[in-house]
């Protein structure tokens, strides 16, 4: 941790570019060069105002691309199957938002698409894009509105729960019959870190950067 | 302790799209890097909080009382609410994974409520008490938000993958859709609050020179 220097001085003798609102209370400080590791703390509600960013473009631009293989697996493949007496099934993460669809419980289907399928994937892909221009020193065509989406797809992406769930499932059912993980679930513990690595606040710096 | 300068007393204003620092002493409306709009406060953030978080317990009730999952084995049919589902994994001596399941279905819901609950009423009433720590309170309501989203996908996976036809056969049920709507609501009440309110009403006397 390190402590900010507040702004002190009046407005005028500083570019807002140097400064920094913290986003829970509305303290104002004056930017700080953070080493790894460290994170700016404000000092009036203890929110995390900055944080050193550890990973450059290029390596944030390989990762991504590790994921969206990652995110093939993980859908292509069965998180895992069951086995009873001789009888077997698979569930990959479509099926498991397919059950929901029936009946009149659909609308539940929708948030769970989103939250284990749609959102992913589209936070790989726009990551893909913006990085791939951001390593050539350049913004993207639509930068704004791929960030803004990056921002506002981040809440309800919930890979991490989605592994969770697949594990209480496992011993839900192992107690009844034989559960197989799958390929998928290997693609899943894999990508819930990958996503919070590089889709989590961290991706607001390439608004500095580029 | 001195208090650094606020972002309003300095006319500047925190972008919420890319975490910009925005100077509002000429008057504008959006961000100059991304183009979204510059609010001081959120719009309407305690009545929009107060209407996703009664949304949200009216949800509540049906998807306690409604069973989320129908198992059919061997002929005969089950019904099971998440309440029932914990006990059934502590009465066969999970408890760990009975206490997992309590946590995020039953536990991470009810103390959303009453965390939101509290954050605005004292937000309301510009209440002085305990102010860094309502911040923190708040940044831990967004922490946990998501993780309840977890039965939603447990009972999906399972009932993808039990799907035998005359061995036995599981399906979701519709208190599913209701504790999932729980899980939706009070992430949007959480992101509809503004802690920036909880800071409103502070005694001047306390506030640093600018």
């Amino acid at each position: 941790m390190k402590s900010l220097t507040q702004s002190r001085q009046d407005r005028s003798s500083a570019s807002t570019g140097e400064l920094i609102i913290c986003e829970y209370c509305d303290a104002v400080y004056r930017k700080s060069v953070l080493s790894r590791h460290q994170k700016a703390v404000c000092v009036r509600c203890a929110g995390v105002v900055d944080r050193h960013v550890a990973l450059s473009v290029q390596q944030r631009l390989a990762l991504s691309i590790t994921a969206a293989v990652l995110l093939l697996f993980a859908n292509l493949y069965p998180v895992m199957s069951i086995n009873l007496q001789g009888v077997s099934n698979s569930a990959t993460l479509f099926d498991s938002v397919m059950i929901l669809s029936v009946g009149p419980i659909t609308f539940i289907a929708l948030v769970a698409a989103l939250a284990i399928i749609i959102a992913p994937v589209c936070q790989v892909l726009l990551l893909i894009w913006v990085l791939s221009f951001a390593v050539a020193g350049r913004r993207s065509p639509g930068f704004a509105p791929c960030m803004l989406w990056l921002e506002a797809l981040r809440p309800w992406s919930m890979l991490e729960v989605c592994l969770l769930g697949a594990m209480v499932a496992v011993i839900k059912l192992a107690g009844l019959l034989d559960v197989i993980p799958g390929i998928g679930l290997l693609a899943l513990v894999l990508l819930s870190i990958l996503i919070i690595a590089i889709a989590g606040r961290d991706v607001r710096d390439l608004w500095e950067r580029l | 302790m001195k208090t650094p300068p606020l972002a309003k007393d300095l006319k500047l204003c925190l972008c919420h799209g890319c975490g910009k620092t925005c100077d509002v002493s000429k008057p504008t409306h959006h961000c100059d890097r991304c183009g979204a709009p510059l609010h001081a406060r959120k719009t309407d953030a305690i009545a929009r909080c107060w209407a996703f978080l009664i949304a949200a317990l009216v949800f509540y009730v049906p998807a306690n009382l409604l069973p989320v999952m129908h198992t059919v084995m061997a002929g005969s049919g089950v019904d099971s609410t998440i309440a029932g589902g914990v006990l059934e994994f502590w009465e066969s001596g999970a408890w760990d994974i009975a206490l997992i399941i309590f946590i995020a279905s039953i536990g991470v819901p009810a103390i959303k409520f009453l965390a939101l609950g509290l954050l605005l009423i004292t937000a309301q009433r510009k209440s002085n008490w305990a102010r860094r720590q309502r911040s923190q309170l708040y940044r831990f309501v967004e922490l946990i938000g998501y993780w309840s989203m977890l039965d939603v996908l447990v009972v999906a996976l399972v009932a993808s993958l039990v799907q035998m036809q005359e061995l036995g056969t599981i399906e979701p049920r519709a208190g599913i859709l209701f504790f999932g709507m729980v899980v939706v609501m009070t992430m949007l009440a959480a992101m509809s609050y503004d802690p920036r309110l909880i800071w409103e009403g502070e005694p001047e006397t306390d506030k640093e020179d600018v």
